[in-house]
């Protein structure tokens, strides 16, 4: 194998697409929440940045993508060690650094699909210390599993043959829907039932503070889910074209789709829907992207776009205060698209897939991706739910009751998002905060 | 002296400025208020979940005028704002003991 240029370049340039996820995820939740919480909510986000990429280049690469260890469990940790083996190539002749970088990117977006299911009431430093525990526990291990060559392994990782294939699973999920969204999904469940709901939730409203932001954010996850799906293939080609292109028809069923259900349902197609509706599509087609026909994605974003909708009402039925829908979208929309795979994946797009239910394949591709799905869904759920607990036993993981309602963004980080152009942005900085410069060096 | 002030309908703040400044109304200050009469609110639908929003956004003017103008002023903001739909808003007035110009210390009616 020698470095090819073609797909080193395309994975250059979607792991700066995939990092701009992040950010875009911070301002779509971030209008959400109400204008107090605000800067927590960015501050959530991007210190999943701060956190997990320098986590994964430490060793969290190799317990994910090294060889095998403990029957498909976890990534040999020593293979990898500090990125030691950037300059080799891992696949397709795309060097290891690249790889490493690209899924850097998913590592961190993963628990940052977490903090929406909690907004308005998490500590920021006990925060830090789940995300850190959540990587190396409950992230790495998934991401093993599914991608590093692992008992449920895909046939995406076994190309370089790092690993004898022939023993696992095969779940397919080409760009995430288990080892991203379900699991986000399902964590984000476990933490809103440790942490309990807000106060005041569901009787008194808490609406979006800012939907343009939430607009704003849906655009820029669009924008990067393209590198997130189409880098998925870890190279520039054909299956990287389907890809792309079903993530853009996919997420546009959805939207509409979405609209719809609003439509009939309360009479009106919203901006927060539109968003939504197209999350929930990306989220839909994330798995099944590289495994179905562009007319399959319609499909599979009209279906999750539909389902996505209904299901934000679960959490009002069961009464736990899933702030922001990831469950609803994030959980619903990644079983869908995890389970789309063994109805409308075709091996025409992809010669590694294999043929869903409508194609002939029968039940078996069906089944296997149900065993993937079942298997995150127990594992992510248990091990969230201990994490959490013990953190909040130990140090506490929700804020107090008079820091939840005064506001996070004044209690947790000494800053306030807007000036609201009101008597105190005329006010004058104390010269008592303004240590070693005079009075007149202001004024001058 | 007497001050009025009034609260309208936000889109009809230029109208009533407009009016005021025909007829000869040299100053006013203007506030963005929230608040809700008998027309109550309205309901805003996020993710299918309905919200009773009942502080209605509106603005609030306020005029100073001597005790001979107050009846004139009050019509014609009371033109200027109206739309004859629910929520445009009402206008009172109360007495005012004095007024100074801050500037020049003037003081009573010479300061309006």
């Amino acid at each position: 194998m020698k470095l090819d240029s073609g797909n080193t370049a395309w994975m250059l340039a979607a792991t700066a697409l995939v990092l701009l996820m992040t950010p875009g995820l911070a301002f779509f939740y971030g209008g959400m929440v109400r204008s107090k919480n605000v800067l927590a909510m960015l501050m959530q986000n991007f210190v999943c940045m701060g956190i997990v990429s320098v986590l994964w280049v430490i060793d969290l690469f190799s317990l994910a993508f090294g060889p095998d260890k403990m029957h498909g469990l976890i990534g040999d940790p020593a293979t990898h060690l500090g990125l030691k083996t950037g300059g080799t190539l891992f696949v397709a002749g795309v060097p290891t650094a690249v790889i490493a970088a690209f899924q850097i990117t998913f590592a961190i977006i993963t628990p940052a699909l977490i903090t929406g299911a909690v907004a308005d009431r998490l500590r920021f430093g006990p925060f830090v210390l789940f995300v850190t525990a959540w990587s190396i526990l409950v992230y790495a291990p998934i991401a093993h599993w599914v991608w590093g060559g692992g008992w449920l392994a895909q046939f995406h990782s076994v190309k370089d043959a790092t690993s004898g294939a022939i023993t696992k699973l095969g779940v397919e999920d080409f760009a995430g829907g288990t080892v991203v969204h379900i699991n986000a999904g399902i964590a984000g469940l476990a933490l809103t039932l440790v942490l309990g709901r807000r106060i005041g939730w569901p009787k008194e409203r808490m609406r979006p503070h800012n939907v343009p932001y939430v607009m704003l954010g849906a655009g820029l996850l669009w924008f990067g889910w393209l590198g997130f799906n189409a880098g998925s293939e870890l190279a520039a080609d054909t299956t990287a074209g389907y890809a792309l292109v079903n993530s853009v028809v996919a997420t546009a069923a959805a939207m509409l789709a979405w609209l719809i259900v609003e439509k009939i349902r309360d009479g009106h197609a919203t901006s927060l829907g539109a968003a939504s509706g197209l999350v929930a599509g990306l989220v839909a087609i994330t798995p099944a992207c590289g495994f179905v026909t562009p007319v399959g994605a319609i499909w599979i974003g009209v279906i999750a776009g539909v389902i996505c909708a209904l299901a934000v009402a679960i959490k009002f039925k069961f009464g736990f205060d899933d702030s922001l829908d990831v469950v609803a979208v994030h959980l619903i929309g990644g079983i869908v698209g995890a389970l789309s795979i063994g109805f409308f994946g075709q091996d025409a797009v992809n010669s590694l897939g294999r043929d869903g239910l409508f194609y002939g394949g029968g039940l078996g591709q069906l089944g296997r991706q149900c065993v993937g799905v079942g298997a995150v869904l127990v594992f992510t759920f248990v091990m969230t739910f201990i994490i959490a607990k013990v953190i909040d036993m130990v140090w506490g993981l929700r804020v107090s009751r008079d820091v939840e309602l005064e506001g996070l963004d004044i209690n947790l980080h000494a800053e306030s998002a807007y000036d609201s152009g009101g008597p105190a942005s005329h006010t004058s900085i104390p010269e008592a905060n303004m240590a070693g410069v005079s009075s007149e060096k202001v004024s001058s | 002296m007497r001050l009025i002030t009034a609260i309208v309908k936000p889109f009809k703040l230029d109208d009533v400025k407009t009016a005021l400044e025909t007829f000869g109304v040299t100053g006013m200050t203007v506030s963005e208020a929230n608040g809700y009469g008998r027309q109550r609110g309205h309901t805003e639908v996020y993710r299918g979940a309905e919200y009773e929003v009942d502080l209605v956004p509106k603005v609030r003017v306020e005029v100073l005028v001597d005790d001979d103008d107050v009846e004139d002023v009050i019509d014609v903001i009371v033109k200027s704002a109206q739309t004859g739909k629910i929520g445009d808003g009402k206008v009172w007035s109360v007495p005012v003991d004095n007024v100074v110009r801050v500037r020049t210390g003037e003081r009573g009616t010479s300061a309006l």
